[in-house]
């Protein structure tokens, strides 16, 4: 699923646990936080942003090959720890993605500290209880079904990952379920006390949606607009939940210019 | 030795579609309870009620209940009320609950009040058992399940305490907050009623009930890797200090007795006619392994010889994992007839007297459990099926095999104390600990 690039490999020892990254160019800063299911490598959406942006890819703590906070039991506290990350990379002037469940992280990490931050892009984000439907329930859902359904159609799922995962990808998923559950099993992937902390957000924030993004309401991007008061949504027609999966070129231009 | 009875209290509707030998298969969690009609749950719950106390004149030693959710394979949705119910309307009859599904509970001091009231209506005849629950359980009442584990073992050590410590006592943990523990209800039995652990495949789970020398119950799995999985308890037991005994093995396997060998295989074969349930070889319906293996609920390995069974790793979802683990492409295809299959392992044993008295026999030779359950009435056998075999039971079967366990020595918790020199709960000083308390709480 990863290109063979130029990326490296970074690891970094917080209190908290061990944090591994992928790194890769030189210019402004963004960084990358990723969906639930973890970060499958490097893609081609990092290598696009990494010929202008230095693009750092954490897999966030208790995902990938990073440390497990046992004691963690909120999205809030893996935004704590990604902060501790930023601070310790020395980031400033950050443009922070964050894709699906990543997003919340970002949400949250916006909220408690956001003076590292220049722009904050909120991709298909969780975090808020959408006003009409639900956020599609990953734990009701063998691992297949819900990646399938996290891209705009099963023929754009088999492009992409194949008829079966392989077993490293099918292991990342279990995995990576399991951290998701320790964090938002329940309210699942929304915080109450999120909305109302976003209305004295001073950072500019790009909204991206796929219009066939069958994860998260669009509902959502709408109320993270009304939410953050300097807040603008980009629709792009024909992708799913993994926008940075099914359209990088073009996600990758909306972050390179926010 | 200790004989006890259980059915899981099927939701038999005959016009649902889903019951009797043409019956479609359910998916797991996957039924609408719209269906559901309460005057056939009155009659079902009613008449499950009035067999239990049959079942007790017949000269069973306990009846099981057992607790799941959201499903119609079993009626004991909050087998508390059933277990108090029962605890006033039996008189002789220990009432084994196997188990509480603690890792559910956010309110462990509920069911510590609970079940205390329990053993002091029943005087003294509560066995508590405790279970993590499956996937369905986890769901249904949306425990996280990465801390089923955790909460399972905070909850027991909670409800422990709050029976035998006098209270008020403050409880902060890592799951559970209490500021004030002084239940106004304590267990008749002293220390506490008999706590017993039933389970089908995780070795976490054996080897904690080794360690707290809890009594180790198998669920209808396979003879051999039952033994197996005995044998893996004796040596947790050995690490731990002490000898495991036929006191800490118990095996619930399912038996059914008739007047004729016909009226025995017909109603045998009813065993595979309820309600699909993943725990019935041969009815098992279609499992979702997503929801069987939550995230983070139990674990993708460690498991107990018994998921060598097909059936068995089916019923919890990793059918896949079998097939991997024993080298295999497909699941083997199913048997022509699951039912005479089941006969000739012996995982159902239907007939009259005459012929399934040596087969409990083989059982009880081959896995030495001082404690066995009758898994009976269930599927879409009838009252009158279920009557039949405990009128059998009460005249022939049970004796004979009371014969049996003593010609082997096969003794039970109330015989031989599972807990080991400490003192049995009807030797234990009743009124000195109530003073201890009393002086607490002063």
């Amino acid at each position: 699923m990863a290109e063979a690039v130029s990326y490296t490999e970074g690891e970094l020892a917080l209190a908290t646990g061990k944090i591994k990254y992928l790194e890769q160019g030189a210019g402004p800063p963004v960084v990358i936080l990723h969906h639930s299911w973890g970060s499958p490598g490097w893609l081609p959406f990092h290598e696009r942003l990494g010929e202008t942006h230095r693009v750092i890819v954490p897999d966030m703590p208790g995902w990938g090959g990073s440390e497990r906070p046992a004691w963690a039991r909120d999205p809030r506290d893996i935004a704590i720890i990604v902060t501790r990350l930023l601070a310790r990379l020395e980031l400033d002037n950050v443009t922070l993605v964050g894709l699906g469940f990543g997003g919340y992280v970002a949400a949250e990490l916006a909220t408690m500290n956001p003076s590292p931050l220049a722009h904050l892009v909120l991709v298909g984000s969780a975090g808020l209880q959408p006003k009409t439907g639900e956020i599609m329930d990953q734990m009701m859902l063998s691992h297949r079904r819900y990646i399938e359904e996290s891209f705009r159609n099963a023929e754009a799922y088999t492009d992409y990952v194949g008829e079966e995962p392989p077993d490293d990808i099918r292991q990342l998923w279990d995995l990576s379920r399991e951290m998701t559950a320790r964090v938002t099993w329940k309210p699942y992937m929304f915080n109450r006390r999120l909305a109302p902390l976003l209305g004295d957000l001073d950072v500019p924030t790009l909204i991206v949606w796929g219009d066939k993004d069958k994860v998260v309401p669009f509902e959502c991007a709408k109320q993270f607009e009304a939410a953050i008061p300097n807040a603008r949504i980009e629709v792009l027609e024909g992708a799913g939940h993994v926008v940075e999966l099914e359209q990088p070129d073009q996600l990758a231009s909306l972050v390179g210019n926010p | 030795m200790f004989i006890g009875h259980f059915t899981e209290r099927p939701y038999q509707d005959p016009k649902s579609g889903y019951f009797g030998a043409t019956g479609r298969s359910l998916m797991d969690l996957g039924m609408s309870n719209a269906s559901y009609d309460p005057k056939l749950g009155a009659d079902l719950y009613n008449r499950y009620l009035d067999e239990r106390v049959f079942a007790e004149e017949m000269g069973f030693d306990g009846l099981m209940l057992n607790e799941h959710h959201s499903t119609p394979f079993c009626m004991g949705q909050v087998m508390n009320l059933e277990a108090a119910i029962l605890a006033r309307i039996t008189k002789r009859a220990k009432i084994v609950l196997l188990g509480n599904i603690l890792p559910i509970w956010d309110d462990p001091l509920f069911l510590a009040e609970e079940l205390a009231e329990i053993d002091m209506i029943s005087r003294g005849r509560l066995v508590t058992g405790w279970v993590r629950g499956t996937g369905r359980e986890s769901v249904a009442h949306n425990a996280v399940p990465p801390y089923n584990w955790e909460r399972f073992q905070e909850a027991h050590d909670f409800i422990v305490e709050a029976w035998t410590k006098p209270g008020p006592f403050r409880w902060e943990g890592e799951h559970y907050h209490y500021r004030y523990v002084n239940p106004w209800s304590r267990p008749y039995q002293e220390p506490h009623p008999p706590i017993w652990i039933p389970g089908v495949m995780s070795r976490n789970t054996v080897a904690w009930a080794a360690k707290h020398r809890y009594p180790y119950l198998m669920l209808a799995t396979e003879l051999q890797p039952t033994l197996e999985s005995f044998q893996y308890y004796d040596e947790v037991a050995a690490e731990a200090g002490y000898d495991a005994g036929t006191e800490h093995r118990g095996y619930l396997f399912k038996v059914h007795v008739d007047e004729t060998e016909e009226l025995a295989e017909e109603a045998g074969r009813k065993y595979v006619q309820g309600p699909s349930n993943p725990f019935l070889e041969g009815n098992q319906g279609i499992v979702r392994p997503f929801i069987q293996n939550l995230p983070g609920l139990t674990q993708r390995n460690n498991l107990l010889p018994t998921m060598r069974s097909f059936a068995a790793a089916a019923s919890r979802g990793r059918a896949g994992q079998h097939l991997k683990e024993q080298k295999q492409e497909a699941p083997p295809p199913p048997p022509k007839d699951t039912y005479t299959d089941q006969t000739e392992k012996l995982s159902i044993i239907s007939g009259t007297p005459d012929t399934v008295i040596p087969k409990v026999r083989h059982v009880l030779e081959t896995l030495r459990p001082g404690t066995i359950f009758f898994w009976d009435g269930d599927g879409a056998m009838s009252h009158d099926d279920q009557m039949r075999s405990l009128r059998l039971m009460g005249s022939d079967v049970i004796p004979a095999v009371r014969e049996m366990a003593d010609e082997l020595d096969l003794k039970g918790p109330f015989e031989s104390n599972p807990a080991g020199d400490a003192q049995t709960a009807a030797e234990a000083p009743v009124e000195g600990s109530g003073d201890a308390a009393t002086q607490a709480a002063d």
